[in-house]
This record gives structure tokens, C-alpha cells and sequence, in this order.
């Protein structure tokens, strides 16, 4: 056990925690940031994808030993900000959203992308969420939808 | 239940594996996949654990005269996004995993997983990369094709740890890396290919090729590359086959869930075959 310090949406948090724990069920189990989903488990699908400061990266194959003093975002903490209006605007009227259980994770990749690239290419947009899986929508709705945020979202990235 | 530690400074870290038996675990990329268990429960690891990623002494990237000095801990996107990462090692990171997995894996973990379809692996071979591996009283620097052994194998110690690499920094005429996967994104190579070439005169005067995924190692054959040293270009293209045909006793694939041993080797020596044709 080891104690770790790291913010969660904004709050500060210590816990004492096996730091071999997954971050993917500390956030799901003890926190109830449901939104995280869990998919392949193995960092192939994306569905599972957080925010850590500010990049996206898959919570499954995060051990909490990893996060010490790092800031956590999920997309609870996101869907606070008006980028992530942007955003879910966006991907509703795109038609970005079906089943809607990559939607989480692809709005986290939308803003890991956008962040770091604010008008990103259809080309950059792809390899952008390369790493999330949609079974449903066959990709170009949500495609089109970053595309949208991207203009609709002027001076938020 | 195994015990974690999670050390202060580098300094502590070469500490605790001279007293302890320990996995070092850096990104988790890899070994939270290999020991992953059922959801909820922690991960099936057998060795405590060294958790090294937040250790500031291996995350730099500084140019020296002729080579690039990469720390062990810097994430494969940070690599990525460095104004002087080699342009061939780009290309190869470019098409790695997904963003999330490079944010976190690391160019120390992808050498010391030693897989035969590690992603940077062919790269780095032709670009005549060093490990700087440390324990608490000694210092190796090894060539990567010394430092990995086999599939998952490397003579790392016990009480060692990878601090740094060290890749050679030469433009050439001619650089190519491929990769042949199913997906695109975080796809495990069924065969990667990387090649530079330089011309003095048109005379061939330095010639690496490396292929991953074609056998337990990474296949480099250096005295097959000095047979081509001195040629020009148009005997180069007329020694193809020749090539080809040396080349093919050292590329021995294993059929697996990605794909057959034939198909691996008959693509290996195309990809190969036509490297040489660009060559003009």
C-alpha cells in the first residue's frame, strides 16, 4: 500500500491504495465516475480514456502507482466546461452518437486533439481518435463532428 | 498481493533493486496487459514492483555532437514531438500504438520488453542505437542488438536499470520504415521493415537494413550490409536477388494469430526487393 496524491476533477484527493490497482476501477468502484467505461480492458478501445494532465490516456492499463501528483479529468469533470459543450453539441448534430458507449472516450480523445491542435486536418481528426473504437456509427459522423466543434469552438482551444 | 515501490529519486531506485527482487514497471503499457486479471481485481503480478515513471532523471531529450540521447522514462509521444528525434524514428512512433498508449508507454519499456515486433526495435537497430544501462555500482553501455537476447529477454540484470539511449544521429539519401499490420492504430506488426542507404559518388557507402515480427530477434546481418559497401547503384540493383536470397536464410517468421510464416516472409523479402529498386 502506498499513499498517493493526485486531483480528480478539480479536487484534491489522498488515498491510500495497492499501487498496482487499475486506475480504470478506482475511478468506476470507489469514486462512481460511471462514465468511464471498460471495453477490451487491454488499451486497444479507447472507451475507458481519461484525461491525465491533459492528454488522453487509457485508464484500464493505468496502475495508480503511476499518478502521483498528476490531475485526473473524466468525463464527468469534463462535461463541466464549455469546451465540452462544444463538443457534445456537435456530436449531436452529427449524428456522432449511437449506442453511445465510445462516446465518452471519443469526447475525451476530441479534446486531447483539440487541446493540443485547435483546427485540426480530417487526416490529424483521425489519427487523433485512432485509438478509440465505435462499433455503430462507421466513424464519419464523429469525424465530422470534431470538424464542427473545431469552428463552432473558435478561441476555446 | 505483492509489495510497490515507489522511489523518491533515481538514486533510490538503483537502492532498492540492489536489495530486492523487482519488476520495473514504467508506462504499464505492456506488462499491465501481460498480468492483467479479471475486472476489479488487481493485476496477477508475481515480483513486487518498481514504479519508475515519475522519475525526473530519465525524462530528457538532449543532442549531442553526432547522437540523440533519449532518457528511459520519456513517453513515445514526447519522442514523437521532438524537434530531434531522427526523422525515421518519427516516421516509425507516428504510426504506433494510439495517442493514449503513446502518452504513457516509453521508449526504455518498448527495448526492455524485447519484443520481435516492438515498433521502434527495427528502427532503432539501423540507427545503431546503445542501452546506458545502471545499477548502483556499475555502468554498461551495450548495442541494442547485444542488449536483446530473445523474445521478451535481455541481459539486463537484476540490479540494473535502463537509464538512457543513445541513437546514432546521420542523415541518409535513402530511409525507409514499414510496417504491416491489420489496423492501422495499435496494431502488432505482422512485419516491419526499416532501411537507410547512403551514396558517395554514386558508390553505395553505408547500407543497414533490419526487419521485426520475422523471427525471436530483430534481423540485422551486418556482414551481409559490407558486402554491398564500394558497389554503385546499378550493381546494387543487379545484386537484388542475390540479396534477397541471403537475406531469406536469416528471416524465419513463426505462424501465430496475426498472420503465417509464409506470408510474413514473402512480404519481408518484397518489402526488401523494393527498397533496393528505389535505390537509383
Amino acid at each position: 500500500m502506498a499513499k498517493i496524491k493526485f486531483t480528480l476533477n478539480g479536487k484534491e484527493i489522498n488515498i491510500t491504495i495497492d499501487p498496482t490497482a487499475r486506475l480504470l476501477d478506482i475511478l468506476r468502484d470507489q469514486y462512481g465516475l460511471v462514465g468511464v467505461k471498460e471495453g477490451c480492458g487491454e488499451g486497444e478501445c479507447g472507451a475507458c480514456a481519461v484525461l491525465i494532465n491533459e492528454v488522453i490516456i487509457n485508464s484500464c492499463i493505468v496502475p495508480m502507482g503511476t499518478i502521483n501528483n498528476k490531475s485526473i479529468v473524466t468525463i464527468e469533470g469534463f462535461s463541466e466546461t464549455k469546451r465540452y459543450e462544444v463538443i457534445r453539441k456537435a456530436f449531436e448534430d452529427e449524428g456522432a452518437v449511437q449506442c453511445g458507449f465510445c462516446t465518452p472516450g471519443m469526447i475525451i480523445a476530441s479534446e486531447s486533439l483539440l487541446n493540443n491542435n485547435p483546427h485540426p486536418t480530417e487526416e490529424e481528426i483521425r489519427i487523433g481518435l485512432s485509438g478509440n473504437l465505435c462499433r455503430c456509427t462507421g466513424y464519419n459522423m464523429i469525424v465530422k463532428a470534431v470538424k464542427t466543434a473545431s469552428k463552432r469552438g473558435e478561441g476555446l482551444w | 498481493m505483492v509489495n510497490s515501490y515507489i522511489p523518491k529519486t533515481y538514486k533510490e531506485a538503483l537502492n532498492l533493486l540492489a536489495q530486492n527482487e523487482l519488476l520495473i514497471i514504467a508506462g504499464g503499457t505492456d506488462l499491465m496487459v501481460k498480468f492483467k486479471s479479471i475486472s476489479g481485481l488487481l493485476p496477477k503480478f508475481k515480483k513486487d514492483m518498481l514504479f519508475i515513471s515519475h522519475l525526473a532523471e530519465l525524462d530528457f531529450i538532449k543532442k549531442e555532437k553526432n547522437s540523440i540521447h533519449i532518457g528511459a522514462n520519456v513517453t513515445l509521444e514526447k519522442v514523437l514531438n521532438s524537434k530531434h528525434t531522427h526523422y525515421l524514428l518519427k516516421k516509425a512512433l507516428l504510426i504506433m500504438a494510439s495517442p493514449a498508449i503513446r502518452n504513457m508507454g516509453t521508449v526504455g519499456g518498448n527495448i526492455v520488453n524485447a519484443s520481435p515486433a516492438g515498433d521502434t526495435l527495427p528502427v532503432l537497430y539501423v540507427l545503431n542505437t546503445k542501452i546506458v544501462v545502471e545499477s548502483l555500482d556499475n555502468k554498461r553501455i551495450i548495442p541494442i542488438e547485444d542488449f536483446i537476447v530473445g523474445p521478451s529477454k535481455t541481459i539486463l540484470k537484476e540490479n540494473e536499470l535502463v537509464k538512457e539511449i543513445i541513437i546514432e544521429d546521420k542523415s541518409f539519401d535513402y530511409m525507409v520504415f514499414e510496417k504491416i499490420g491489420t489496423r492501422q492504430a495499435d496494431a502488432i506488426s505482422k512485419i516491419s521493415f526499416a532501411a537507410v542507404t547512403n551514396i558517395k559518388n554514386s558508390n553505395i557507402s553505408d547500407f543497414r537494413v533490419s526487419f521485426g515480427a520475422v523471427g525471436p530477434r530483430i534481423v540485422r546481418e551486418k556482414e551481409l550490409e559490407k558486402k554491398v559497401i564500394g558497389v554503385t547503384i546499378d550493381e546494387l540493383n543487379g545484386m537484388c536477388n542475390l540479396i534477397c536470397d541471403n537475406y531469406s536464410k536469416f528471416i524465419t517468421p513463426i505462424d501465430d494469430q496475426r498472420s503465417s510464416a509464409i506470408y510474413r516472409k514473402k512480404v519481408a523479402l518484397n518489402l526488401l526487393e523494393e527498397y533496393i529498386k528505389s535505390i537509383k
